[in-house]
């Protein structure tokens, strides 16, 4: 992956929002942009249509649950921990994940939101992209996040008379009456 | 010249009949389990909604209390027609986030069985797209040689269709000579059934008549819709990860990126079974560079996550610990975010994998062709007749346990 790509994008990102942009970093291979929550349709939007960049490819959109917790506030990577906070306020968020792909020059790139633990809304995306349809259902489905303006937002893997959110973390998977797995039994 | 319009056809569209039909979720021709309900006019299509979430196992929930080393079953069951692919994706996901050096040699052998994967996920589906368009003869013959592959899965790990096969690093254990005689008797033997299986439908012309023009989609919405692998090179689009972001030495092959121009179910059948020969020859390749290197590694140096011989684990105090850690599955990994994404039977497969630090991942996302381009299923089969709907779900390779996950 070419440094110069990931500088243009950066470049074109900052040039017309550039008070969206709170953070750029490198995680591994992977260029990554964390966004205010604001207007990240209209970035995508902008991504997609400029002749510059032209991310046209959705290659995945999925959210990351962040409890309100010191130690959970510790897995959000890099420098991103305090600035996230310090603009979304101090409460657990949900982060949205988009990943986008030009596939002219082949050059990805990840944009990262930080949405509110209470209540999380952000406009739909299915009006670029056919295919985030069932990628926000799926998210909706396990985490909640409400797609403002889908066309068809209901539960696509689990029941529908389900009525919690399952992947948020507040619900565990293991057994907690479960005595053989205590932490400081492990040195944890 | 007569009237020939009959009372059918002045009845206004409103107050058309439309009849319901109910396709699955368990009946023989979806192969999987699938619901549509399908909104017939006749024997056309109006409108398809789809069900979905059947067999849905909560992996990604799973994977958030699982230890790394546990995680690899799981993936298994993705798609379970080509589960090693999916298996050494993830391994390979865990080896970026560790930042290991894997051995050449592993990198080939890796590659091998990963071609081989991906020619039993084609042979599955181009068997049964013969299937459903009334030539089960092919498929019979198709199925014989997929066995074979899975003797060599079998010699290699044990295991058939799930197939848990290696470990992070490398491989459990090295491939015996049986092994080499088996790929090498496949190599010899399959190219012939594939050829007589080509030469059965590829200029058929009850085959062609039948698939040409059937379940068609174009470059454009295919992209839009996040199509990948085989279903988006039919359509004319020539990506492939193996490529675009070469995975395991994948960059050293020489190999063709086969791709078609309708995007309807000739041009995936034909697509699919130009991979078939392309991986035949990767696996040529792959037997050549082993050949030239010396024998002997089949790990890398990760004694976090690779089992100690029994033997030292009773004289060596180190291999006993990490005989008990990764046993316990107490093995801690570094902090990080990273995705890895692999060439798999239906597409781009790939892991996000977000670690906190600790002896599971905080968060584990599976990109699953099949869940992103089943979605438009719906649209493509829209205003055609029932029986190309049922072929066009075949040839989209529409796999069940990567849908749901």
């Amino acid at each position: 992956m070419a440094d110069s790509q990931d500088e243009k994008v950066v470049n074109i990102l900052k040039e017309k929002f550039e008070d969206q942009v709170l953070l750029v970093e490198q995680l591994y291979d992977f260029l990554t942009v964390t966004l205010k929550k604001d207007r990240i349709i209209e970035i995508i939007e902008h991504l997609y249509e400029n002749p510059e960049t032209k991310y046209q490819f959705l290659t995945t959109l999925f959210a990351v649950h962040y409890p309100h917790t010191d130690e959970s506030r510790r897995t959000i990577t890099g420098q991103a921990s305090d600035i996230v906070v310090s603009n979304e306020g101090p409460a657990g968020f949900i982060a949205i994940v988009y990943q986008l792909h030009n596939m002219v020059s082949n050059h990805r790139v990840r944009l990262k939101i930080y949405l509110p633990e209470e209540n999380p809304q952000v406009p739909t995306l299915t009006n670029v992209f056919a295919a985030a349809n069932w990628m926000e259902r799926e998210t909706y489905d396990f985490y909640g996040v409400t797609f403002d303006g889908h066309p068809n937002l209901k539960r696509i893997l689990n029941v529908e008379d389900m009525i919690i959110f399952p992947m948020r973390k507040e619900y565990p998977l293991e057994d907690q009456t479960r005595e053989d797995k205590q932490d400081e039994m492990f040195g944890r | 010249m007569a009237d020939t319009t009959t009372d059918i056809d002045k009845v206004q569209p409103e107050e058309k009949q439309y009849s319901y039909l109910n396709l699955g979720p368990t009946h023989p021709a979806t192969h999987g389990i699938f619901q549509n309900v399908l909104k017939m006019d006749g024997e056309i299509i109006v409108e398809a909604t789809p069900t979905i979430g059947y067999i849905h196992r909560a992996f990604e929930k799973l994977s958030e209390r699982r230890p790394y080393n546990q995680i690899t079953p799981i993936t298994d069951r993705l798609n379970y027609c080509s589960a090693p692919i999916n298996n050494i994706g993830w391994h390979m996901t865990v080896e970026k986030l560790l930042k290991t050096e894997i051995p050449k040699r592993v990198q080939y052998m890796r590659i091998i069985i990963m071609e081989l994967a991906r020619i039993t996920d084609h042979v599955v589906c181009n068997a049964v797209i013969g299937v459903d368009t009334g030539a089960l003869t092919g498929f019979v013959y198709m199925f014989q040689q997929r066995e074979l592959v899975y003797e060599i899965y079998e010699e290699i790990c044990g295991a058939r269709l799930t197939t848990n096969i290696g470990r992070i690093g490398g491989f459990e254990r090295d491939f015996s000579q049986k092994a080499w005689d088996k790929i090498d008797k496949f190599l010899v033997e399959f190219p012939k059934v594939l050829k007589e299986f080509e030469n059965l439908l590829k200029r058929n012309r009850i085959f062609m008549d039948r698939t040409i023009g059937c379940g068609g989609i174009n470059a454009e919405r295919a992209l839009n819709y996040s199509f990948t692998g085989p279903n988006l090179r039919a359509a004319g689009v020539d990506y492939d990860v193996r490529v675009a972001k070469p995975y395991s030495s994948y960059e050293e092959f020489d190999f063709n990126i086969p791709v078609g121009i309708n995007g309807d179910v000739y041009d995936r059948f034909m697509v699919r079974q130009e991979e078939m020969w392309q991986s035949l020859g990767i696996i040529r390749q792959a037997l050549d560079k082993l050949a030239k290197l010396p024998s002997g590694p089949f790990h890398a140096e990760v004694p976090e996550f690779y089992l100690p011989p029994k033997e030292e684990v009773y004289n060596n105090m180190e291999a006993l610990i990490y005989q008990f850690k990764i046993v316990m599955g107490e093995t801690d990994v570094p902090k990080g975010e990273v995705y890895h994404c692999v060439e798999g039977g239906n597409g781009e497969l790939g892991f996000y994998l977000i670690s906190d630090g600790g002896r599971t991942p905080f968060r584990l996302h599976y990109r699953r062709p099949c869940f992103i381009f089943y979605q438009a299923y719906s649209e493509i089969i829209k205003g055609s007749m029932l029986s190309d709907a049922i072929l066009t779900m075949s040839s989209m390779n529409v796999i069940a346990g990567e849908l749901d996950a």
